[in-house]
């Protein structure tokens, strides 16, 4: 009895919240539907509300998250793979765990804060794509380090043994099967951080992004030698969720309908990241089992 | 888990004394030894687990390490190719010297690594990684250095071979190893071992998680083997030790109560405590 109604309202709860994220699509989508077109992608934001685009915010969004990833990946996967693999089990190494998994839970906009005075006041890096692409990934570098430590953690002790016994080397494990066997796992985890990290706006905001830019970083690659240029990492940015922000809040209609668009445009980069690191579980785990 | 009661091994027919296939070559020169322990305690932390172990494993034949559970015959085996090393906290005392060379196991500038290479190991459960069957065995190869490609056929098909199981892989050398049976799995853990032509091989329990038909492939397997490796193997069955080894060590509450020819020690034990267990009154 207490069994079906527990079912019962389970499943309606579940329902429910299934139906307000499908009416708060819904919702964007016959907003912004419309404005979604060629133009809408291509142009800067404008005063007039019909011709602005979200060009600067997503080139913005797309070069915080290459900061991001370059940042965040390595470091984390290098941090997992010592907390499990390398450190002693020790009072130490039982406190950094624990604070990992708090810094996981820690506000975003603490983050932004920490970000304004590290890097754009102490390290002078300005209000740039770097100091937000370096506050993102301090946010999302826990996410990566418990997603490659729960990968490791998940391959049998016996596996180690079996490398081991044959004279492989800490570091002849890790990369000859420890890494390749939790390829799938981290690989889900660095997918789920990077979206989380391209919806943040707190952190952003807080360490001064712009939210009308018309005009693109310089180009990372120039006509005249070296041909690679890092000022791009200098200029100031915006980004799609902080160009929603601004339209949101202004008055007019015709802004509102940008704003739809721009949050669609989002939504449909993060539930394709989601949907890309679904596919790449499973394709990993397909040869795996244990 | 407790040991296995004699009523529940492999074979039902309960005999105390448990034939002897393998007849150890009684000859007049005995084997030369291969592996000499000597006065080897072993630690967890601050409980010792092994205490005053001295025991001399002849080359070329199958030495089997019986005891109830706890008595110390694992932790003794992972003494051989240093696998305590890996977790924190452990510590060795005495020597356990290899043969050829007079290699000191346990020695203050031994490397670990270079131990491993020399002894293969066999676990309890078949752990192939998941690779293909041709990257299993030739793995050990690869760490030694070797990359030549004809080379590295050439010994993964010997190792196959000798490890009985080239004829049922032979056509499907790159798929992957867990499509293999358990007991295939376990062969191709040996053949991954023996692949390097390691001094010594051993087996922990090789057979513990296996059927009785996987069980006696392994165990011809093992006889096999030892014309050209030593072997030492830890088991739980009895007789399965009676079957297949020549030398047999029992231990309990990890000292070495008596070791010796398997014929003699199952037949005419000089110990009570051998005795009693190797007649299932405890264990």
């Amino acid at each position: 009895m207490l069994d079906r109604w527990f079912g019962r309202i389970g499943m309606l709860l579940t329902l429910a919240t299934l139906g307000v994220l499908a009416v708060l699509l819904l919702n964007l989508a016959m907003n912004g539907l419309a404005r979604i077109d060629w133009q809408f992608l291509t142009t800067f934001p404008s005063r007039r509300a019909a011709e602005a685009g979200i060009l600067s915010a997503w080139a913005g969004t797309l070069l915080l998250m290459f900061v991001t990833a370059v940042v965040a990946i390595p470091f984390g996967i290098a941090a997992g793979i010592y907390l499990e693999e390398y450190a002693p089990k020790n009072r130490w190494t039982d406190l950094i765990e624990i604070n990992i998994a708090n810094l996981a839970g820690v506000p975003s906009i603490l983050y932004g804060l920490m970000a304004l005075g590290l890097f754009v006041y102490y390290f002078q890096f300005g209000q740039s794509i770097l100091s937000g692409g370096l506050a993102l990934a301090c946010l999302v570098l826990p996410i990566v380090i418990v997603a490659t430590r729960e990968s490791l953690r998940s391959i049998p002790s016996t596996i180690r043994e079996a490398a081991f016994a044959l004279g492989a080397t800490r570091w002849q494990a890790v990369w000859h099967h420890l890494l390749p066997y939790s390829t799938g796992g981290i690989a889900t985890g660095v997918i789920l951080a990077m979206s989380r990290a391209i919806g943040e706006s707190a952190p952003l905001i807080t360490i001064g992004a712009l939210t009308f830019i018309a005009f693109l970083p310089p180009a990372a690659i120039t006509s005249t030698p070296p041909f690679l240029s890092v000022e791009w990492l200098f200029s100031p940015f915006s980004a799609l969720p902080i160009q929603m922000f601004n339209w949101v809040s202004r008055p007019g209609e015709q802004f509102h309908a940008n704003a739809a668009a721009a949050g669609l445009v989002l939504m449909v980069i993060t539930l394709s990241m989601n949907g890309a690191a679904i596919l790449i579980r499973s394709r990993a785990q397909r040869n795996i089992k244990w | 888990m407790s040991t296995v009661p004699v009523s529940q091994l492999v074979e039902p027919s309960v005999s105390v004394k448990p034939k002897l296939a393998p007849s150890p070559a009684v000859a007049a020169d005995p084997a030369p030894i291969k592996v000499s322990i000597q006065n080897l305690n072993f630690f967890y932390g601050t409980h010792q687990v092994l205490r005053n172990v001295s025991l001399d494993v002849p080359a070329d034949q199958v030495t089997a390490l019986i005891g109830p559970s706890g008595c110390g015959k694992t932790t003794l085996l992972r003494c051989l190719n240093r696998m305590h090393d890996l977790y924190p906290g452990n510590r060795y005392e005495g020597t356990i010297t290899l043969q050829p060379g007079n290699t000191d196991i346990l020695g203050p500038g031994m490397d670990p690594i270079q131990v491993r290479m020399r002894c293969g190991m066999v676990f309890q459960k078949p752990n192939p990684f998941p690779k293909s069957i041709y990257e299993n065995v030739a793995y050990g190869l690869r760490l030694q250095g070797m990359n030549r490609r004809r080379e590295l056929d050439e010994r993964v098909e010997k190792a196959l071979r000798e490890a009985a199981l080239w004829e049922e892989v032979k056509s499907r050398l790159h798929q992957l190893a867990h499509n293999l049976s358990g007991g295939q799995q376990q062969r191709l853990c040996i053949a991954r071992a023996i692949a390097t032509d390691p001094d010594l091989v051993l087996f922990d329990e090789p057979t513990s998680a296996l059927d009785p038909i996987a069980t006696s492939k392994i165990e011809e397997l093992i006889v096999e083997l030892k014309k050209r490796v030593t072997v030492i193997i830890v088991t739980h069955n009895l007789q399965q030790a009676g079957r297949i080894s020549n030398m047999t060590a029992f231990m309990y509450l990890g000292e070495l109560i008596e070791f010796g020819e398997t014929n003699r020690v199952f037949t005419n034990p000089s110990k009570p405590q051998t005795e009693d267990y190797i007649s299932g009154r405890f264990g």
